[in-house]
């Protein structure tokens, strides 16, 4: 595509696609409209906005309330080729309507979905990418605000090529609230390529719960701590997970863990290999090769807070933990309040009172 | 060999998660306080890669396996040092700079370019492997752009797993959110893979592995071509450490009955 002369005047594309139910468009994209929308106003640029999914009034009546709350123009790809996420298909629709909309300033939700494919359809339009974007400033120019080294160093860049692609991370803006409107969206017709795979659906690794819950309030992380040898000279995981469980489901929070403690095995019932809470994968991991989720409130317990861990709490507000070691990483500086202690004790007596209150109120 | 794979991995080099990271202008651009001297690992997610890969190839008769990684020959040999008693593997290595501030586009296609003219490559049986992220730039994109820039069109980004059946198709799990996997089955080569954390510990070492694997290394890590990756206008504005640090509050004398009051109150205030 020819940009040359459009970058004085930027013009905006936020790509949005449908959740789970097909009839309304994701959080994240509700986020990224809302970055797009501020940033279309600062730069007083026109704004497209480009709905992905399968074919749904009441999605494509979602995006026309963005029209008229926006005054943006509404582009669709819609078949159901585009009800499930797949790149060869993400990728022609995206492209397409990155074709119509002839924007220089693309702005995507990082979700799984659009992460997948924003970099292949940025090659395809000769544009460039990039990722995490945790906030928009202009100085004269666009400015992005993202993290390198896992969270540990901090930079601000800037790009003169066009098109740019932003993926903009979950939780950095507030979702757009539009009401549904009849108004006129422009369909995108899409020439799709040969289709080799085929989505059969979502599976949880999860046996007893989902503890994963990204829009909990609370992350609560369980470290090594938690399976070693107590007081009495005995390891107590059994008990362990009993807690841990029990405090999810008095609180809502949204479970993490070690490396460590994700690590760690232990016979199954059949003989076989599973891990030594059997709740526990590495998808709860945090940290260096884990998550780094963002949530309003953080409690680490029987977790060292060295930095390896502490890199995945970088978007945690506020920080508490509880640990037996009174010279623990969380005490420099990384946690806002440790309280040094047996996390097998003060967990009972939290249980006990959450419990308490969820039976009084 | 009705699966016979031939599978690349693209690994990079990254500081050891322990060091202390300390961002410094240079005139090239940002970089890190003694870089070179920091001690180096093989990018965390690329490692699952590799073991994931060693294990297919293991499992798949006639199959090959390359590790194409782009960094400056001498911490590309300090860290295959190590990694080479991993897993049995060809070195493909490109001189080039070291750190997370260069762009993704241009290593992207330093990497497709050496996979391209890997001989012996057979890219209808290609599976391209990396981390889902690096641990330095931490885009998750370059593996994206190798796989665009070699013509692929089934990608699959935060893989966990892969199970491969007789006919040649295979089933893939993907992360997405919730902390749940997305299914798909792909009808065959020649595929990209993201992988996260994938399900495998990491192999111990093997010093006859690691001889084996020498003996091409050290002809390869003289031959490496040399990459100069472009800025593709990228620009930093600024580069610095988070200035955040907590005033931390240390309570040492409270009891369990005390403290559970305290984090209850806590957990519960909006």
């Amino acid at each position: 595509m020819d940009y040359r002369g459009v970058s004085a005047l930027e013009t905006i594309l936020v790509l949005t696609h449908v959740d789970d139910s097909g009839t309304a468009l994701s959080k994240a994209s509700l986020e990224a409209v809302t970055a797009a929308v501020e940033l279309s106003r600062r730069l007083s640029a026109p704004l497209t906005i480009g709905v992905l999914g399968p074919p749904s009034m009441e999605a494509a009546q979602a995006a026309a309330g963005l029209v008229a709350a926006t005054g943006a123009r509404v582009l669709v790809v819609s078949g159901e080729d585009f009800a499930q996420a797949r790149y060869a298909t993400d990728a022609a629709g995206c492209e397409a309507l990155c074709r119509a909309a002839h924007a220089s300033i693309v702005l995507l939700p990082g979700s799984s979905r659009f992460t997948r494919v924003a970099a292949g359809v940025a090659h395809r339009l000769g544009g460039v990418i990039d990722t995490h974007i945790a906030g928009l400033s202009r100085n004269g120019t666009i400015e992005a605000a993202r993290w390198f080294y896992r969270q540990r160093v901090e930079a601000v860049i800037s790009r003169d090529t066009r098109p740019w692609f932003l993926l903009l991370d979950p939780g950095t803006h507030a979702a757009f609230a539009g009401e549904p409107a009849a108004v006129q969206v422009q369909q995108i017709a899409v020439a799709l390529p040969a289709v080799r795979t085929t989505v059969q659906g979502y599976r949880s690794p999860m046996r007893d719960a989902q503890t994963i819950r990204p829009d909990a309030r609370l992350l609560f992380v369980a470290g090594a701590g938690w399976t070693k040898k107590q007081p009495d000279g005995q390891t107590h995981v059994a008990e362990a997970g009993e807690q841990i469980l029990a405090f999810l489901r008095l609180s809502g929070a949204s479970l993490g863990s070690s490396k460590s403690l994700a690590d760690q095995k232990a016979e199954g019932k059949a003989g076989e290999e599973q891990p030594v809470l059997p709740f526990l994968t590495h998808l709860n991991q945090i940290g260096q090769t884990g998550a780094t989720p963002r949530h309003a409130k953080g409690l680490s317990t029987c977790c060292h807070g060295e930095e390896p861990h502490a890199v995945g709490w970088r978007f945690i507000a506020e920080r508490r933990a509880i640990s037996l070691d009174p010279n623990c990483g969380w005490t420099r500086g990384k946690a806002d309040v440790v309280y040094v202690a047996d996390a097998f004790q003060v967990m009972a007596r939290v249980n006990a009172l959450l419990e308490a209150r969820s039976l009084g109120g | 060999m009705a699966n016979a794979l031939h599978i690349v991995v693209c690994a990079g080099i990254v500081p050891d998660p322990l060091q202390t990271l300390e961002p410094v202008s240079g005139p090239a651009g940002p970089g890190l306080k003694n870089e070179m001297v920091l001690p180096a690992v093989l990018d965390p997610w690329a490692a699952c890669a590799l073991y994931e890969a060693a294990q297919l190839v293991a499992k798949n008769p006639g199959s090959k396996l390359w590790l194409v990684s782009l960094g400056p020959k001498a911490k590309l040999q300090q860290v295959m040092m190590t990694v080479g008693q991993k897993a049995a593997f060809e070195l493909v290595p490109i001189d080039g700079p070291i750190g997370g501030f260069s762009d993704a586009h241009s290593t992207a296609a330093a990497l497709a370019e050496a996979i391209a003219a890997l001989p012996g490559l057979d890219r209808k049986h290609l599976l391209l492997f990396g981390g889902w992220e690096s641990a330095t730039r931490g885009t998750g994109v370059t593996l994206q752009l190798v796989g665009e820039r070699l013509g692929i069109a089934d990608q699959f980004q935060g893989v966990d797993q892969i199970a491969l059946r007789e006919d040649g198709s295979f089933e893939v799990l993907e992360r997405v959110e919730g902390g749940k996997h997305q299914v798909s089955v792909c009808a065959g080569t020649p595929a990209v893979l993201g992988w996260a954390t994938g399900n495998l510990a990491e192999p111990r070492n093997n010093p006859q592995v690691g001889m084996q694997n020498m003996r091409g290394m050290m002809p390869a890590l003289q031959k490496a071509k040399s990459a100069t990756l472009a800025a593709n206008g990228l620009r930093y504005v600024s580069v610095g450490l988070p200035k955040q640090q907590r005033e931390t509050r240390v309570e040492k004398n409270m009891s369990p009955d005390e403290i559970a009051s305290e984090l209850v109150e806590w957990i519960t205030a909006e």
